[in-house]
């Protein structure tokens, strides 16, 4: 079956269908990771968005039960030149195409998505839709034009109460903006406590758990958007040890006074080059991004730069200078993409030790 | 960290000749080094003995040396050098363990000499198995259960202990030489011990076999500040068992999940930081198909074929960057010369699929085993590029040049199901093609996927193909199913022949249907940044990336994939062309599909078209570009091939037209012409039939030179005696003989081989030099050692050869090079053997020695400016007289089991090496050592003679008994000698066995040479014969089996060394 995707600058693709037909309008974005199509879809920072992946086969090993990053995926839609709908994989349960279908998330493929990289990488992420072939192109484009982007995505794919994820390490609070797993399973792997609530929850309730510190997830939309959520971090910073990934760096940074911007068209992919400032080592990290911390704007705070991307030099991390609290802009816990950062677990492990409840 | 400013010149070691398992990726890795050093200011002298390459030009290096890669030449080099730094790495593995030969032999800390890149802990760590292993256990990284054995013996107790199957590998041996599966005890006894007679250090390593998992590649960097990247990581087709050189890979990785790809990932740059290698490495893996198991199978502490194959497949050049890191640069200080804007420092994104095939040399070998193992035995490789395995896979499948421009070998069609199964288990070169039809005859897939171990992902991705066949068959000349077809990388010709019409009709249909595809751009970043690299491939895609400029543009066809007979010679003259054509102010466009060589590196051409070479393929770049015309007589046969298409759709050739092209292949035209031009060649006509070729064949007398028209490299060409050979040549080497390829029958001239490559402009005629054959007529040119200038020959056939082959240029109205074969008999006869109206296997090495760049010069005369206006003056070329060169062939026969390697008409060496001195003897030496033979100063030499060559032996016997080598010889001919006085070891005849049997002599090393002649008149594929060669080959021993060559070789030891002559002997 045929199926369009449509973009806000009124150009027209037709593709073949895959997935189900719910369509909704939301940031065409592109990932240039080359395998992960598994973790990218049920990450739950896509909400509000149609992912495309630049990678032309897709679907080649299935899903499986365990690399889920959410439990419910929130993605928009999924756009591939080539879909694979006979996998083959030693875990692979199902198709694309069927997992697609029970979470009622459209698919299109068959169609240039090196185009359209090009295009939004030269004019920026659009607005954009599946629609059926029989669809009123002229209709749904002005649509696309007069929509605003969503502004409570983190609302949607937070959790909805708080839960423990109980261990005997250290006990943290984990904020979820719509966290990812693999953050869950990275503190779980070194014993934390864990107790997962939602966005909105406030510092109080927060620390009458006695944390040994919380963890910022990340999660989707513009962080200025969560005001709740900056309010508390600001309150938390001095209380406890604080660690931000993504959008926790995003908020951690806001929360201290700096401010943050749009990308043009953000950074998603597994290959992008880091540099630790303090030691100028390099690592290869996993990015899903598309706002970014003004560097500017950290000079007026109690920030400061520690780490920075080796291609547009956007700021990559932050420090705080008086209180045990930073922050990455990519992912540590990988998921999908390189393992290179996975100590940053470990340092906050470390920090967590040193400011010990009990010592 | 800043570049060393500590070290100011810098030796680099190249690879050497080209044999299997080494080829033109070095030639590419060695010259980007090399430039890559220079641009950062560095002064670089080079030794490499590959007369052939870009990499031995005087523009590479500042200062070239082509000398053996041995110890002793190296020595020379750095005592009369004195660099600061040695850089090996970049060379193979022969430049690895050049640098390992130097360690040990202390020159490097007599001349305080450091090694960049790699260093030698890292080398020793990587390639010795014990260290490795050890290293492996200390960083926590699986690798099979093994052991180290020294003697076959240990080996077969491991086995007991651990049982079979097993593979066994030698140490320090290139393309896994010597190696194989062992699946009991006798195998294991004769593989272990060939093992460790060809491992230089006498061992091998036993490891449990994991065959059946997925063989999964990383090419990794790292830089000393500890920064590591994976530049690409690909999947091989086949599992583990098949050597990664004979798979066939994709890239990226197709069935890993994440999980997976991460895993690997992490223990690939786990690796290399243990190495500490500053540089690129290549790290194998074997992944188990059901858990997360893996094991790491191999580590290459260098770049290699794979390196080469991933620059290619990324657009990341890692051999240039790999230099750069040597000396000190960091990886996120080099700036990514695709994009120019981000740095070297990331793992590029693709966002196509690759697919590399290799290529075999079987079709010149029909008697080779072709059972694909672990010992590697394609002579070179091919990779395309599309947006969907389907398209990728396809446009691989028509870049082999195997005559086959589909997934389909009509002779598969006819094989019945045994048949194929048994093609698809053995697991030999064409087991694709069976998979395929197997598929296509509807067999069960899942019996497929239980014999090759191939993931199903694969399987499914060509049963899709087969599965539009079937709808191109049900809509025979349908547009829409066309457009579907195409998408997937079907071919016209295919598609013609299925809906019977001609392949132009099929492209006219889609031209005027505008199927046509657009150019995507290799760009390191899947799209995410803007780059400029001219480096395209083709997708039937909706946007064309591919902007053409306005200037005027010529396009150059490559020579595709190397195989014997076309090798790198053929990419040098390429890249020259390009150069040449770039610097005259044109826009030079190369379309090629050889991922190993220089010309495919994007740097080289102003844009290129990673693209099959097909009338198709090349026509859709042609339609895009409008260029001026095409130049097809650089690329060697296979550009040539097209010129005939590519007229007939209205593409102008420039330089040599098609119809003087033609003029020079085809038979008729060509007598015609020399007849006009007055200048004989041998008797001979064309046979259709065998009653015809019986005929001819009578007529003009045995022997004869059989063999088809129209043929690269003396392919199937034959030396008959008599009746009965011609019919069995007739019954089983030629296939089809049609009107269209006839078979050639000439007389056979015995006499002296010379060769001439010569420019003409369409007025004049230069010619730098004529290059005299050591071999007499019968062995291949290719298979000859050559010699410039002269040696021999009179001036009065000097002469005559200096004017038939100015009045052949003139006469033939060739523009541009073109090269000619001459006879001489022992009366100063000179006969024409063959015109070649393009560059040929000689021209890098002629132009080196005379300093005369033939390929610019050509170039230029194909744009207009005739010889005269460049400067030079016409006709010959005064000689060298200060020096001799000689140029020796190379040959890959370990690799290749049950290859004869007798020479004779048909080529069968893979490569050459070049030796230059003050006179013949010197040259010779050199040229034998850098060939691979070594030359003692004492020793023996084993004789098997025929009848008919006795008497030219006995004169080479007696010299050397008088230079003190011992002789050894079988009955027949040891009577001879011991009648003429001389002492000779008796050999035993095979079937007489014992420890004397010459197989055991040569098995046990006892002698250095051995000479073979096989007899015309007895049955020439005589059983002993063979087993002498074969025996030789796999134990390393040069084995001469032309009496020419042994002669060449008498000569070099008689001026090394000192008589030995009793005083007895001297009253005499």
């Amino acid at each position: 079956m045929e199926r369009l995707l449509i973009l806000e600058d009124g150009s027209c693709y037709r593709g073949t269908a895959f997935g189900s037909d719910n369509f909704q309008i939301g940031e065409l974005v592109f990932n240039t990771s080359m395998t992960g199509y598994q973790e990218i879809l049920t990450d739950n920072s896509y909400c509000g968005q149609i992912v495309m992946m630049t990678y032309p086969l897709i679907g080649n090993y299935g899903v499986n039960r365990d690399d889920n990053e959410s439990i419910v995926p929130a993605v928009f839609g999924f756009v591939v030149k080539d879909y694979c709908d006979e996998p083959n994989n030693w875990r692979s349960q199902e198709t694309l195409d069927t997992y697609l279908k029970r979470e009622n998330i459209p698919g299109i493929y068959g169609i240039d998505t090196r185009a359209i990289t090009r295009k939004l990488r030269d004019k920026g992420t659009m607005r954009a839709t599946l629609a059926n072939v029989d669809a009123d192109v002229d209709a749904i484009v002005k649509m696309l034009q007069e929509t605003d982007y969503l502004h409570d995505q983190v609302k949607r794919v937070s959790s909805q109460k708080i839960f423990p994820i109980p261990n005997r390490g250290k006990k943290v609070v984990l904020m979820d903006f719509g966290a990812k797993l693999g953050i869950v399973r990275e503190l779980s792997k070194r014993g934390c406590d864990l107790i997962v609530v939602p966005y909105d929850t406030p510092a109080d309730v927060i620390m009458g758990f006695h944390p040994d510190g919380v963890m910022l997830s990340n999660g989707p939309g513009n962080p200025e958007d969560v005001q709740v959520a900056i309010d508390t971090i600001q309150k938390l910073i001095p209380q406890t040890v604080v660690f931000g990934i993504c959008l926790g760096h995003q908020l951690i940074s806001l929360a201290c006074g700096a401010k943050t911007y749009k990308l043009k068209f953000g950074h998603r992919g597994a290959n992008h080059p880091v540099m630790d400032l303090k030691t100028g080592k390099v690592e290869i990290t996993s990015q899903n991004h598309g706002f970014a911390v003004d560097i500017d704007s950290l000079k007026n705070t109690r920030l400061e730069m520690t780490h920075q991307a080796l291609n547009d030099k956007s700021c990559e991390g932050v420090r705080h200078k008086d209180y045990p609290c930073f922050s990455v802009q990519f992912h540590p816990e990988a998921s999908a993409g390189p393992l290179d950062s996975g100590h940053l677990f470990d340092d906050f492990m470390e920090l967590m030790e040193k400011e010990d409840h009990y010592a | 960290m800043p570049k060393r400013q500590d070290i100011h010149k810098i030796l680099v070691i190249g690879s050497g000749p080209i044999v299997i398992g080494q080829a033109a990726e070095f030639d590419y890795a060695g010259s980007q080094a090399c430039q890559s050093l220079r641009e950062e200011g560095y002064e670089v002298i080079l030794i490499n003995s590959n007369p052939a390459t870009i990499m031995t030009d005087t523009t590479i290096a500042d200062r070239v040396y082509i000398e053996p890669i041995t110890l002793d030449f190296a020595k020379r080099v750095i005592y009369k050098e004195r660099p600061d730094a040695i850089l090996g790495s970049l060379g193979g593995q022969t430049g690895l363990n050049l640098v390992v030969d130097l360690h040990n032999d202390g020159i490097l800390d007599e001349c305080g000499v450091e090694i960049l890149g790699t260093d030698l802990h890292a080398i020793n760590r990587a390639e010795d198995r014990e260290l490795f292993r050890a290293l492996m256990q200390e960083i926590k990284e699986p690798v099979p259960e093994s052991a180290i054995v020294h003697t076959v013996d240990l080996a077969v107790e491991f086995c007991n202990t651990h049982g079979y199957p097993v593979v066994v590998r030698p140490a320090y041996t290139l393309g896994g030489t010597g190696g194989g599966f062992a699946d009991n005890e006798e195998e294991l006894r004769e593989i272990c011990e060939a093992g460790l007679k060809i491992s230089p250090v006498g061992q091998c390593l036993i490891e449990q076999s994991i065959a059946g998992y997925k063989e999964i590649e990383y090419e990794v960097m790292r830089d000393a500040n500890d920064n590591a990247i994976v530049v690409c990581n690909m999947e091989n087709i086949d599992p583990v068992g098949i050597h990664t050189g004979d798979s066939i890979v994709v890239a990226p990785v197709q069935t890993l999940t994440d999980r997976e790809n991460q895993m690997l990932r992490s223990a690939s740059l786990k690796i290399i930081r243990a190495l500490k290698i500053c540089g690129g490495c290549n790290v194998q893996l074997a992944l188990d198909p059901e858990s997360f198991k893996y094991y790491v199978i191999e580590v290459n502490p260098r770049v290699s074929r794979s390196s080469a194959l991933a620059s290619k497949a990324t657009g990341y050049p890692i051999a240039k960057i790999s230099a750069k890191l040597a000396v000190g640069l960091t990886l996120d200080e080099i700036l990514n010369p695709i994009t120019k804007t981000s740095y070297a420092c990331f793992e590029p994104a693709i966002d196509y699929i690759v697919t590399k095939f290799p290529r075999f040399p079987f079709d010149k070998f029909p008697s080779a085993d072709r059972h694909l193992g672990t010992q590697m035995k394609a002579t070179g490789e091919i990779m395309s590029i599309g947006r969907t395995f389907e398209e990728s896979f396809l446009k691989a499948v028509r870049s082999l040049e195997m005559k086959v421009d589909h997934i389909y070998k009509a002779e598969f069609a006819s094989m019945d199901q045994m048949q194929l199964l048994e093609k698809i288990k053995n697991s030999d070169d064409e087991r694709i093609f069976a998979i395929a039809q197997w598929l296509r005859n509807g067999f069960d897939m899942s019996i497929i996927l239980k014999e090759t171990k191939m993931d199903s992902f694969f399987i499914h991705h060509i049963k899709r193909i087969i599965d539009l066949e079937q709808e191109m068959m049900a809509h025979v000349k349908d547009v829409e199913t066309l457009k579907v077809l195409k998408k997937n990388g079907f071919s016209d010709s295919y598609i013609a022949k299925n809906w019977n019409m001609r392949e132009k009709e099929v492209y006219d249909l889609r031209k005027a249907n505008g199927i046509f595809p657009v150019y995507k751009m290799v760009d390191t970043c899947a799209g995410e940044f803007t780059s400029a690299t001219p480096y395209f491939y083709s997708s039937y895609e909706e946007e064309n990336e591919s902007i053409c400029s306005d200037r005027k543009k010529i396009v150059v066809l490559g020579s595709g994939p190397i195989r014997i007979g076309q090798g790198v010679e053929f990419d040098y003259a390429t890249v020259h062309c390009v150069e040449t054509l770039r610097e005259a102010g044109y826009e030079a466009i190369i379309i090629n599909n050889n991922p190993e060589t220089v010309s495919t590196d994007f740097s080289i051409s102003d844009k290129l078209y990673f693209e099959p070479l097909t009338t198709e393929d090349v026509m859709h770049v042609i339609e895009l570009e409008k260029p001026l015309g095409v130049i097809v007589q650089f690329g060697g046969q296979t550009a040539i091939n097209l010129a005939d298409s590519l007229v007939q759709h209205g593409v102008k050739i420039l330089g040599t037209s098609l119809e003087d092209i033609d003029r020079a292949e085809d038979r008729h035209e060509f007598e015609a012409m020399l007849r006009k031009l007055d200048i004989p060649q041998p008797q001979g006509e064309t046979a259709v039939t065998v009653e015809e070729a019986l005929v001819i064949a009578q007529k003009i007398g045995y022997p004869v030179l059989v063999r088809p028209s129209y043929v690269l490299g003396g392919r199937a060409m034959e030396i008959v005696h008599n009746d009965d050979e011609l019919k069995v040549y007739m019954a089983t080497a030629v296939k089809e003989i049609s009107h269209d390829a006839p078979i050639l029958v000439d007389k056979y001239i015995v006499g002296k081989e010379l060769e001439i490559d010569a420019i003409a402009d369409g007025e004049n005629v230069f010619i730098p030099g004529v290059m005299e054959h050591i071999e007499r007529a019968g062995v291949h040119s290719g298979d000859s050692i050559s010699v410039y200038p002269t040696q021999i020959i009179s001036e009065k056939v000097k002469e005559t050869i200096i004017d038939y082959g100015i009045r052949i240029g003139k006469g033939f109205h060739f523009i541009g090079l073109y090269n000619i074969q001459f006879i001489v008999d022992k009366d100063e006869n000179v006969y024409v053997l063959e015109v070649n109206p393009r560059s040929s296997r000689t021209v890098p090495f002629l132009s080196k020695i005379t300093g005369i760049q033939m390929s610019n010069i050509a170039t230029k005369a194909i744009l207009g400016h005739s010889i005269v206006e460049q400067g030079y003056t016409p006709g010959y070329h005064p000689d060298d007289k200060h020096h001799v060169f000689v140029k020796a062939p190379v040959f890959s026969f370990a690799k290749l089991r049950h290859v004869d390697t007798v020479l004779g008409p048909e080529m069968k060496s893979t490569g050459e090496a070049l030796g230059s001195d003050v006179n013949l003897e010197k040259a010779l030496y050199k040229a034998l050592v850098a060939s691979g033979i070594s030359v003692p100063m004492h020793g023996n030499v084993l004789l098997t003679i025929a009848d008919e060559d006795k008497s030219e032996a006995l004169k080479l016997a007696k010299r050397f008994a008088d230079i003190g080598y011992g002789i050894y010889a079988t009955k027949g001919t040891a009577k001879l000698l011991e009648e003429n006085g001389l002492f000779v070891h008796h050999a035993n005849k095979i079937e007489e066995g014992g420890d004397n049997s010459v197989v055991e002599i040569i098995r046990h090393g006892r002698v250095n040479f051995v000479i073979n002649t096989m007899s015309n008149k007895t049955n020439s594929t005589s059983k002993d014969g063979f087993l002498i060669r074969r025996v030789a080959a796999e134990n390393n021993i040069s084995c001469m089996t032309s009496l020419d060559t042994a002669e060449a070789l008498t000569r070099v030891l008689e001026a090394l060394s000192f008589s030995m002559i009793s005083m007895n002997e001297m009253g005499k």
